[in-house]
């Protein structure tokens, strides 16, 4: 008999003879998106020590990023929106992303709740640029924002995408004596720059 | 295997009195924001019913639901392996990685693995394994298992991880620097990454409608594995099936609150496919789980999604340490499923604890866990396997509660005994309770002496 059978047949004889029906899904109404709702957001992504800013009227998000790293360093962009000063890599060479110290790209939506944004390999287009370069930048239309995790988890990409991450912030750690360092394995710092989708 | 002597191992903990001090601290400190995000949420209490509910319903239709998990996995594209034992589970991942050459993996912290004993066994057949977590990579470097399921390394102080540092990757010695340290690994561990050919990583969850794996992690390590090396594996203990993502939302709105005290952690990953031009496999691991399912008394430990609460809440793990159990899970989830795996070695961990129940409150899916802290406690005491002083200490104790007059004698001796022995013959061997204690005076008179004083006349003439 192989293992699965083994497992399966075993399972079959020893599961629990209870009647535990399955709950509902808890319902939830999708909220409009509000003032409140991005200040809910930013709150919540502070807490991990992402960045949320505004992008100041007449500014484009060029210009804003420009202004940011002021030094131009080395940047790949996974959104049409921003011109990189390298192409994003082929899809199997993630490891050229090692010496990139900015990505950018754009998320589908964001969860006010937990203060996250969601990406996969459609934002990504190399996944690891969510986390071999040192600092990320994200784009959210604001429009996009949902208030809960359950929202969030009825959207379809969750159904489709190959990979799904909900992000909240740069990677962390907090293994040596509960002391919270930002920049554990993977980025070093995140900002979130609201603004709608250009063009 | 010999019995683990849990209180013995705990003094050796206790003797680093600065580590003791500190892991008694950090922990509660968990627990105490563990409460104000609980606080914070209203439907807190509707959360854990709907998470044990869902927990309970998918156990008693694993095997639907595995098979459902199997087929969608396989629709994307995944390679399904199922792994009976801690054997099977080694020599499939062996299989997978050897065929393609590979001999470096990188992967995030899974207690599967360590259930499993993987990287030693990886590590004689020529395959370097590198754990990529800050606190697994120190113990792994220091040669120790993980002594918490959430935070590897929690026993040890920053002089401790900077000896292990300098003595392994070269870090400066003496430099104590938490940041310093932190760098260190971290430059330490990108080559890894850059240059392994393949990821790996254990799962959280696995969601059958989707054939999802998901991971939930902080670091960055665990999206790092699965997503630069071509070849991807997760290995995933069976009982880790939600049925939807509609379920999934609800055990992500609870694992990072009752684990750390925040609502989400920075990484809630979910693979459901290979890469373009990668592989991607999941290995169901069930060593044990199927037959835990057919214990009437203890199946439900099952639920766990070892968020690790109860250890944060536990008094007696905050000030015994991990390593003190001897076991991949400490603390009191620790102490109903080790018994599962060896009765006889882990017959002692069930009573490390106070029964003061603060675990099954804690629990995000309502596990009743010191009930059956308590009922193992009956089933060693039943198969006699009990330490002799404690045996024939609950044998007499056992007669004199059994018999009032008994009861009676026995609290006069012991007010004798305790005013009149002298301390050698009180803090005896016999005596484990007054080894770091000092036993409290007896009252001047018994409730009993007291009560035929002051109110048995009166009772009897009302």
């Amino acid at each position: 008999m192989s293992s699965r059978e083994l497992i399966l047949k075993t399972i079959r004889r020893n599961r629990p003879a209870i009647d535990a029906p399955l709950p509902t899904p808890i319902p939830f109404t999708t909220a409009p998106v509000t003032m409140a709702l991005i200040e809910q957001f930013r709150t919540a992504l502070a807490i991990y020590g992402g960045k949320t800013l505004e992008l100041p009227a007449g500014m484009s998000v060029q210009a804003l990023i420009d202004e940011l790293y002021p030094e131009r360093p080395a940047l790949c962009s996974a959104t049409r929106e921003i011109v990189g000063s390298h192409p994003i890599p082929a899809v199997n060479r993630p490891q050229e992303l090692a010496t990139i110290e900015i990505g950018v790209t754009r998320a589908a939506f964001g969860v006010a709740e937990t203060g996250s944004v969601f990406l996969s390999e459609t934002e990504l287009q190399v996944n690891a640029l969510g986390y071999l370069v040192q600092h990320l930048i994200i784009l959210l239309d604001p429009a996009v924002m949902l208030e809960t995790l359950q929202e969030a988890y009825a959207r379809p990409e969750f159904r489709t995408a190959g990979y799904a991450v909900l992000m909240t912030g740069p990677s962390a750690t907090a293994d040596i004596e509960g002391v919270l360092i930002r920049g554990a394995q993977g980025v070093r710092s995140l900002t979130v720059i609201l603004c709608p989708r250009a063009g | 295997m010999s019995r683990v002597d849990h209180a013995v191992l705990a003094k050796d903990f206790l003797a680093l009195e600065a580590n003791a001090e500190f892991h008694d601290r950090r922990l509660w400190e968990l627990r105490i924001k563990r409460d104000q995000q609980m606080a914070m949420i209203p439907e807190w209490q509707e959360l854990r019913d709907r998470a044990s509910a869902i927990k309970e319903h998918t156990l008693s239709n694993l095997d639907r639901y595995l098979e459902e998990f199997e087929a969608n996995a396989q629709r994307n594209g995944v390679n399904v392996h199922w792994a009976r034992d801690a054997a099977e589970h080694n020599a499939i991942v062996h299989r997978v990685l050897s065929e393609r050459g590979v001999r470096t993996l990188v992967k995030s912290k899974s207690m599967l693995t360590e259930e499993c004993e993987m990287r030693p066994y990886l590590e004689e057949r020529g395959i370097t394994v590198i754990e990529t977590d800050l606190g697994e990579r120190i113990q792994q470097l220091d040669d120790e298992p993980p002594s918490h399921i959430v935070i590897p390394a929690v026993h040890k102080l920053r002089g401790d991880v900077s000896k292990v540092f300098a003595r392994t990757i070269g870090s400066e010695p003496g430099n104590e620097d938490i940041h310093y340290l932190a760098k260190s690994q971290r430059d330490d561990t990108r080559p890894y990454f850059l240059n392994a050919e393949a990821g790996m990583t254990g799962g959280n969850f696995i969601v059958a409608e989707t054939g999802a794996v998901v991971t939930v992690t902080n670091e960055g390590n665990a999206d790092l594995s699965a997503n630069v090396p071509k070849l991807y594996i997760a290995s995933v203990g069976i009982e880790k099936l939600v049925p939807r993502l509609a379920d999934l939302a609800i055990f992500i709105r609870l694992l990072s609150r009752s684990a750390i005290g925040s609502p989400i952690s920075q990484y809630t990953s979910h693979f459901r496919k290979p890469r373009e031009g990668g592989e991607m496999h999941v290995v169901l691991v069930d060593n044990g789980r199927s037959d835990r399912l057919g214990m009437a008394d203890f199946w439900t430990s099952l639920k766990c999604i070892r968020c690790g609460a109860c250890m944060n809440t536990c008094p007696v793990y905050r000030r015994s340490g991990g390593l003190s159990y001897r076991a991949v899970y400490a603390g009191p989830i620790g102490a109903i499923i080790d018994p599962t795996f060896d009765l006889r070695k882990y017959s002692e961990l069930p009573f490390a604890s106070t029964m003061n129940g603060s675990c099954t409150e804690v629990c995000p899916v309502k596990i009743n866990i010191h009930e059956q802290i308590y009922t193992w406690r009956r089933v060693i005491a039943e198969q006699r396997q009990l330490p002799f002083v404690k045996r024939e200490a609950m044998r007499i104790a056992g007669r004199i509660f059994a018999s009032p007059k008994l009861y009676r004698l026995a609290l006069k001796l012991q007010r004798l005994a305790a005013n009149g022995l002298p301390r050698f013959a009180i803090y005896t061997m016999l005596n484990p309770w007054g080894h770091h204690r000092e036993v409290p005076a007896p009252p001047a008179q018994t409730f009993n002496a007291w009560y035929r004083a002051n109110r048995k006349a009166r009772d009897e003439q009302s």
